[in-house]
Order: structure tokens, then sequence, then C-alpha cells
């Protein structure tokens, strides 16, 4: 099948400048996002993880667009991004949405629930008539678990789980292709959090969306994603089959993340060797030459300063840039 | 006798739109030594039990009950008396270490000021304790950078900052108001760790208010399930997590996704947290419960104690999935 979304060797940088600089000094680059490169199927879910600073969100805005890559190609359905025209750009910007991660700030908290969520449809297909636009919004007002009553409401009036079914039903109105949720529910309580993900996963099927699903949680996004993308300081780390991420991770760096992911069980999590990954995210502004994890890993190796691992592709769809790789299994297996 | 003990905690706050009950008559206590989890989402009233106790509520909310730390109450006490206790006997440390660190003043300024005032010692002497107190939580070239600011540190680094000025008159208690939420989890189990060997080696009662169940399982003694401002369960953290006798504590358990299982779809609670200034009369959590009964919505459930677990449910902990 081709693929919905192909991403080949992106790269983002930004110009920062040095504090206290001059304005005609040449601004240093920071490089976001580093040679990524991944493939997205028609009604696939691609997790992607990384601590803050890693580069997810940056990716996740080059590929809708609001950022522009400064290397590399994204194609959606075969067309080049860099290469649309105005028009082709805004048929883009329908067919891919987004959906954040402090809902009430995405929301204009001067619009009303029944706007917000028809702003998009009226902006892409201004000639719908006015009942029509209405009989949409409470028709997806209902699937998000929205009362369609609620349609003339202000954002503050509702909890942060509804605002962001709220932002779900607007990213959802021009019946997208693509849906990038960019830490959908790390804001919300754990009960709530729950009911999201559930609609969430319930959309993407019923509708044969492709869902980008970017999170710092691991366990979240193996519970969601088809496959996982592991990012540290920008670059591509491993990508496997969620499943297989979770239970067999080949780089040092997916081991040392889900180690440090705490299980809620007494028994287990006392029991887990616990190798605390040492310091933090070095610098994007200077990373470490070679490996850009190198600085940071236990079985780091002279030669890792050297040459930057290539992603290397070890069959069964699992990819990992680390010459030393080797399954490793990190948490027990359930009794 | 309990290092701290909690007997019927309110507190209210009074705003434009009527009183908020946020706490709804909480008791529990800490021994020495002990590490207690209070586990809740927003809104449960965790944070202001806190606050309560170290005397930190804000301008409109009151405190009623009894908070006794070593047999005093602290909810009586002057803002004299507190100041004495506050960061010498109980210390605190909270979410955000940016906003609770003074970003005008030099980390050394900071924390030098903690022991002038308490221990009435000079400041080269206090700046050179202070070091060491840096050095014990693991910053790397503290004497050095000791005359940093605080925007000169990452998120985890400041946290550190924290836990070591929290630490320098080893306090007997330490509150963590979720030391960890706006962390990484590599950095959460770098400070997850730190605070562990704290409380070997200083044997420091710690509070630990969080809502990730995946923290309080690796660290706590006993787990205290709070919500509409009311402790629904309580009792060893293994007991907790291996039978839980209140519904609240079961669905929360269902509610998270496992890295280390597959687990199918997630039970979910239905409905949103509660609003606070409008409390149902009888369990605050019956209108979210699946197997609520009629007495659950008119009567306030009683805490039962079985052994060495509490719990404030209508129900038969037999009959909680």
């Amino acid at each position: 099948m081709a693929p919905l979304l192909s991403v080949r060797n992106l790269s983002v940088t930004f110009d920062v400048a040095k504090p206290g600089a001059w304005p005609w000094t040449p601004p240093r680059k920071l490089r976001a996002v580093s040679e990524v490169s991944f493939d997205l199927k028609p009604g696939e879910c691609l997790g992607i993880v990384g601590e803050s600073g890693s580069g997810k969100s940056t990716l996740a805005r080059a590929i809708v667009g609001t950022i522009p890559s400064s290397d590399g190609n994204i194609f959606f359905e075969g067309a080049d991004l860099a290469n649309m025209d105005t028009r082709e750009r805004r048929v883009h910007r329908r067919d891919v949405q987004m959906i954040f991660q402090d809902p009430l700030a995405a929301l204009n908290p001067r619009m009303t629930v029944g706007e917000i969520i028809a702003e998009p449809l009226i902006t892409h297909e201004p000639n719908t008539p006015r009942a029509e636009v209405k009989k949409r919004v409470g028709e997806l007002m209902e699937r998000v678990g929205l009362l369609p009553n609620l349609i003339n409401r202000y954002p503050h009036e509702f909890s942060g789980g509804q605002c962001q079914r709220i932002g779900i039903a607007r990213a959802l109105i021009l019946k997208p292709k693509l849906i990038i949720c960019d830490e959908p529910v790390s804001a919300l309580d754990v009960s709530v959090q729950a009911q999201v993900i559930n609609l969430l996963m319930e959309l993407q099927r019923d509708m044969g969306l492709s869902m980008i699903f970017i999170a710092h949680d691991l366990s979240v996004v193996k519970h969601i994603s088809d496959r996982t993308l592991v990012l540290y300081l920008g670059r591509v780390m491993e990508m496997a089959e969620s499943r297989k991420l979770t239970t067999l991770p080949e780089h040092p760096y997916s081991q040392a993340l889900i180690a440090s992911v705490p299980i809620p069980d007494p028994v287990l999590e006392r029991a887990r060797p616990r190798p605390v990954l040492e310091g933090e995210l070095p610098s994007p502004l200077s990373p470490p030459s070679g490996c850009v994890f190198r600085t940071r890993c236990p079985k780091a190796q002279a030669s890792c300063a050297g040459t930057r691992p290539m992603l290397e592709d070890i069959g069964d769809n699992h990819f990992v840039a680390c010459p030393f790789h080797a399954a490793e299994q990190v948490l027990a297996a359930e009794a | 006798m309990s290092l701290l003990e909690i007997e019927d905690l309110k507190v209210t706050f009074t705003t434009a739109d009527g009183d908020v009950n946020a706490v709804n008559g909480v008791s529990f206590h800490v021994d020495k030594g002990e590490t207690l989890a209070i586990v809740g989402e927003s809104g449960s009233g965790k944070s202001q039990t806190a606050f309560a106790t170290m005397g930190l509520l804000a301008k409109n909310g009151r405190a009623t009950g009894k908070a006794r730390f070593d047999g005093q109450d602290l909810l009586q006490m002057s803002q004299r008396e507190f100041n004495a206790i506050r960061s010498k006997d109980i210390a605190m440390i909270f979410q955000d270490p940016m906003t609770s660190l003074n970003p005008y003043l030099k980390i050394s300024d900071q924390m030098a000021e903690v022991l002038m005032l308490h221990k009435g010692i000079g400041k080269s002497q206090a700046v050179k304790e202070s070091a060491q107190m840096l050095d014990a939580v693991r910053i790397p070239d503290a004497a050095a950078r000791i005359t940093m600011y605080p925007h000169e540190f990452s998120g985890g680094m400041r946290q550190r900052i924290m836990i070591a000025m929290s630490l320098l008159c080893q306090p007997r208690l330490l509150i963590a108001d979720e030391p960890t939420t706006a962390l990484d989890v590599t950095v959460q189990a770098q400070i997850m760790q730190l605070l562990g060997d704290i409380r070997q080696d200083f044997g420091t009662a710690v509070i630990l208010i969080t809502h990730d169940l995946g923290v309080v399982a690796g660290f706590c003694d006993r787990t205290l399930v709070m919500y509409g401002g009311q402790v629904m369960e309580e009792g060893t953290t293994d007991d907790i997590f291996a039978t839980p006798a209140h519904p609240y504590t079961s669905g929360l358990l269902k509610a998270v996704p496992r890295l280390d299982r597959d687990d199918g779809d997630l039970l979910t609670i239905a409905g949103e947290p509660p609003d606070m200034s409008n409390l149902p009369k009888g369990c605050p959590f019956s209108p979210r419960c699946a197997v609520s009964l009629d007495r659950c919505r008119s009567q306030r459930p009683a805490m039962e104690t079985i052994g060495n677990r509490r719990r404030a449910c209508h129900l038969p902990a037999s009959e909680v999935a």
C-alpha cells in the first residue's frame, strides 16, 4: 500500500541570536529536527516519543506545514509539501489537522463551541448552507461525547476533558485524512485521560484516520500506536512496532527510557533494577559529535564520537541507529 | 506518637461565588521516617491539605480541625511560631522549581538565608554548608555553580536545588507536592532515586503528593487516596494496589495504560471531576461511580477501619471489583 505520508531526511533549523549579540552578527543555527525519515500508511497510528527538547513538536508542525523545513522532503499522498502552490496547500491543510496539548489555550475564549467547531468548515467550504453547518456540528459534538445543546457555550464553561473533545471535533469537521495529536492527554487527569484515549482510538478505527500521536508518556504511546518512533535531540534513535519496541528495545536510549517509566505495581516496581540515565539532554545548539546520545549512553565506546550511526534496518520493520544495538528485555514478563 | 497527625481537617475558601470547600474532613497520620503518598486528581484537595499543614493557604482560605506536629497544633500557631518550624522541622518542595526559586537572587543567597535564619550562622559558613548540600543532591561542580542564578539551571537541576534547600536544616518531615510532574521520565527517575536516598540517609519522613500511580508504587510505604476533598481509602501501598477496596481506586488503576502488559481497552471512569463549590450531598464520587447505591447519593459514607486499612464506601469491600 502506498504510504499516505512519507518524510525523507527532514531537517528543521531555527536561527537563534546569541544573548547580547549585535543585530548584524550572524545567528547560530539550532537544528531541532535532523534527517528524520519515516512512512505512515493509511489508517496507521505512529507514536513519537522523546524527552522535552527532542524535536517532537517541531516535527509535527513541519508536517502540518506551519514551520518550513530547511532540508529534506515531506510527501503527502505523493505530492511534495515544499512544491505546493497556494491552492494545493489549502487542500493539504484540510487533510492534515492537529490536536494540541493545552485544550483551553487552543480554543478562542471569545467564540462559542459551535463557532469554534464550525470555523474550519466555513473557512474551507464557505458556501455550505447554515443549516448544514449546524447539523454537522451537532452530529460531531454527539460523536465526540458532547451534548449538542451546549453549542452556544464558551470554552471557559467546560472542563479540561470536554475542551479536548471540542478540540477533537474541530479537527474532525473537515474529514481529514491525517490527524496529528501533540500531547493531547498530558494536561488531563488520569480518569479523563482514559476517556480521551479511548475516544481517539475509536474515531481512528471508525473513520479510517491516520494518526501521529506525540507524547512523552511511553505507556500511552504504546497503548494507542501501531508503531513507535523514538527521538533524541532531533534524531531518530529507533523505530519499531510498538509492542516490540517496549518488550525488546534494541537501542540503549530506548532501553533507558523504558527503564525510567514507573509501573503502577508496587511488587514489580520495587524489584526493578534501576539503571538511571545520568545527566540531561545536551543543548541542541551544540549537539555531541558522532552519536548524539553518546554523552549519556551506558554502552558508549570511543568510536561513537567519530561517525554518526545510520538508521539501520534490522528486519521486521525495525530500525535502529546504533552499531552496538542488542535486544534487551527491560520489563519483566508478567507472571 | 506519630510525627504528624491530621484530624478532621477542613479547608474553605471564601470567593465571590460563595464558599468552596476544598478539603472536607480529612484525617491521617505520618510516622517518623515513613513515606505517605497522597493520590488524587486536580481538585481532590491533596495540595490544599499540604498547604494548610504548612500554613501557606491563600488569604481567602481558612483551615479548621487539628494538625499536630510533634504534639503541637500547627493550625493554632501564630506566624512567628510557625516561622520557627517551617523549613527547620517541616519543609516543602513544589511542582514547578522555576516559580518557587527567586529569579533575582543567586542560589547561594537563597540557600544561605535559610541557614542564617534558623541556625544563626554567618554568611560564609552558610554558603559553605549550602554548597555541601548541593553536592549531596549530586549537582556537579557545586562550589562554583552556587553563585549562579536559577535560570542558568535546567528543570531537573532546579528541582535538585529545591530539594537541597529543603534539606538544609535536616527537617523531620518533607512534603513534596508533585515534585516530578514537570520533568522528563529519565530525570524523574533520577529525582525519585535521590529522594529515596535522602530518606534513608537522613531518616526524613516524606509526604508525596502526586497523581502518578507509578511513582507511588515504587516509593511509598502507605497510600491515601483522595477525591472531592475527602479520603476515599488508605492502606499500605501494596494492599491498595493489590486489592483496591474503593471503586474510585479500582477505577483509577484500570484507567492507566501500562507499559508492561497489553491492556486491551482502557476502562474509564465516566464523567468529569467534581465541582468543589457544588459537591453532591452524599459520597463525592457517587455521580461517577459505576456501582453506586441509592444511599451513596444521599448519605456520606463513614470512614471504616479494618486492620491497617481505612475506607469510606457504602459498598462492602468484597464487592469492589
